[in-house]
C-alpha cells in the first residue's frame, strides 16, 4: 500500500525481503491517488544513498594510492589523546617518513598549530556543525598538501566514535583510538567505530594503574565485534609501545602490498 | 548528527533524479537499510528539515528493514547471529567477519508527481526511464 495516497497496489509495490538479487526492470507503476493526492510514478533507483561520498573516497583512495601516499583515517571519542599521541609519533617517525597531516575539528584551528610545531605539513579542516569529515572535505585538504611517494598522511577525525564510522575518506586503513580514561566496555557500547576499523590502538596506558580499566576485557570486547582487529596499547606521555606502533607505520604500507596493492578498508 | 548528512545526501540524490525526469514534486521514498544501520527512527525525525524547501519536501519515507546475515566459512553456510554486533558464527561460534546483509543504506525508488497530472493519469508510467544506474551490491560496505 503507498503510504502517502493510501492507494493498495499488492503485487507491485514490491517490499524485498530477498536482498542478494537485483531487480534490473523499471516497473513504473502508476499510483492513482485519491482527491487530494496526486497520482505519481514509481522509479526503481538502486542506489547506495552515500553513493556521492563514496565517489568522492574513490577518487581520494586513487590519488593516494597514485601518489604512493598511506592514509590513515583515525576516530576516537573526544579527549582519547589523538593529537598528543600524533605530535609523539611525527617526532619520532619524521626522520624516517615524510609525514602529513589533516586536522578535523568542528571549530578552532588549535590542534593543527600544535601539529604544526612539528613542521610537517597540515591543513585544518572545520566542519562547523558538522560531526564528521567527509570525502569531499577531505579530496580539497589534500589540494592543499604535498603527496610525496612513500609517505604517511593521517587523517585525523573529528573527535566521535559514532559518525566518522559511516563515511569512507579514502583512506588505507581507520584507526580507532581508545584511551585506558574511557571505559572498557567502549567497544560494545559503540560498536560501529570497532567494526569499521582494522586497528585499535589503547591510548595512555600509563595511566592504568591508576585505573579499573580491564586490558583483556576491553580486546575480548573489540574482537567480539570485529575478530580480526589489530591491537596495540601506547602512551604517548611515557613512551610505552611506541616503538610498536612505530614500526607498525613504517612496516604497513609495505605489508599492505604497498601504495599499488594497498588493502581497501571500507566502513 | 550523522542522521542529517545522510537525510542531506538522500534529499541531493533524490532532487537530482526528480529534476531530471522532469517531476513537480516526490511524493514517495522507498529505502533498504540493513539493522547495523540503525538510524532509522532518526532520520524519520530529522526528516522534515532535511526535506523542507526541496521537491522532497512532505514525501514520505518508507524504510524497509534488512536483517543481519553473515557467512560462516567454517559452516560454509548463511548464519543470523544472535545478537547485533556478535559476529560469530551461532551454531560453531567461530568468527564471522563476512556479513552479507545488514550494512545497506540504500535508495531503492522513488515516487515523482509528474508536472501534467492528466496526461500521465491518462497514460500509466509515463516518467522517462530513469538515468542508468548500476546496481550496488548490498554488503560492500
Amino acid at each position: 500500500m503507498c503510504g502517502v495516497c493510501g492507494c493498495s497496489h499488492q503485487g507491485e509495490h514490491h517490499h524485498h525481503h530477498d536482498h542478494d538479487h537485483h531487480h534490473d526492470h523499471h516497473h513504473d507503476h502508476h499510483h492513482e491517488g485519491p482527491a487530494g493526492h496526486a497520482p505519481h510514478d514509481l522509479v526503481r533507483i538502486e542506489k547506495d544513498i552515500l553513493a556521492k561520498n563514496d565517489a568522492y573516497a574513490r577518487e581520494n583512495r586513487d590519488r593516494l594510492e597514485d601518489a604512493g601516499v598511506f592514509a590513515l583515517n583515525l576516530v576516537s571519542s573526544p579527549g582519547s589523546g589523538k593529537t598528543t599521541l600524533l605530535v609523539k609519533t611525527i617526532e619520532m617517525l619524521k626522520s624516517t617518513l615524510s609525514v602529513a597531516v589533516i586536522e578535523g575539528d568542528q571549530e578552532t584551528s588549535l590542534d593543527a598549530e600544535r601539529i604544526r610545531a612539528t613542521s610537517v605539513p597540515t591543513v585544518q579542516i572545520n566542519t562547523g556543525r558538522g560531526c564528521h569529515l567527509d570525502a569531499h572535505m577531505v579530496g580539497h585538504a589534500l589540494d592543499s598538501l604535498p603527496l610525496r611517494r612513500n609517505s604517511i598522511l593521517f587523517i585525523e577525525n573529528v573527535g566521535n566514535l559514532v559518525c566518522p564510522a559511516g563515511f569512507d575518506l579514502g583512506e588505507a586503513r581507520k584507526i580507532v583510538i581508545l584511551s585506558v580514561t574511557e571505559g572498557d566496555d567502549k567497544p560494545l557500547k559503540y560498536p560501529d567505530a570497532f567494526a569499521a576499523a582494522s586497528m585499535m590502538v589503547l591510548s595512555k596506558i600509563d595511566l592504568l594503574p591508576h585505573l579499573d580499566f580491564d586490558v583483556a576485557a576491553c580486546i575480548e570486547h573489540a574482537r567480539s565485534i570485529n575478530p580480526d582487529i589489530d591491537v596495540l596499547q601506547v602512551s604517548a606521555r611515557s613512551g610505552a609501545g611506541m616503538a610498536g606502533w612505530i614500526d607498525w607505520l613504517i612496516n604497513a604500507p609495505e605489508r599492505a602490498g604497498g601504495a599499488e596493492g594497498a588493502v581497501h578498508v571500507h566502513a | 548528527m550523522h542522521e542529517m548528512s545522510i537525510a542531506s545526501a538522500l534529499v541531493d540524490q533524490v532532487c537530482d533524479q526528480a529534476t531530471r525526469l522532469g517531476a513537480v514534486r516526490v511524493a514517495e521514498i522507498n529505502l533498504r537499510m540493513g539493522v547495523l544501520c540503525g538510524i532509522a527512527r532518526a532520520l524519520h525525525f530529522c526528516w522534515p528539515s532535511a526535506s523542507q524547501d526541496t521537491l522532497c519536501e512532505g514525501a514520505r519515507l518508507n524504510i524497509d528493514e534488512v536483517p543481519l546475515t553473515v557467512m560462516c566459512t567454517h559452516c560454509d553456510a548463511v548464519k543470523t547471529p544472535a545478537a547485533l554486533y556478535n559476529f560469530r558464527c551461532p551454531d560453531c561460534g567461530r568468527p564471522t567477519p563476512k556479513v552479507l546483509t545488514g550494512r545497506e543504506m540504500q535508495l531503492v525508488s522513488i515516487g515523482l508527481v509528474p508536472p501534467n497530472e492528466d496526461v500521465a493519469r491518462a497514460r500509466p508510467g509515463t516518467m522517462p526511464e530513469p538515468e542508468h544506474v548500476e546496481p550496488v551490491p548490498g554488503n560492500q560496505k
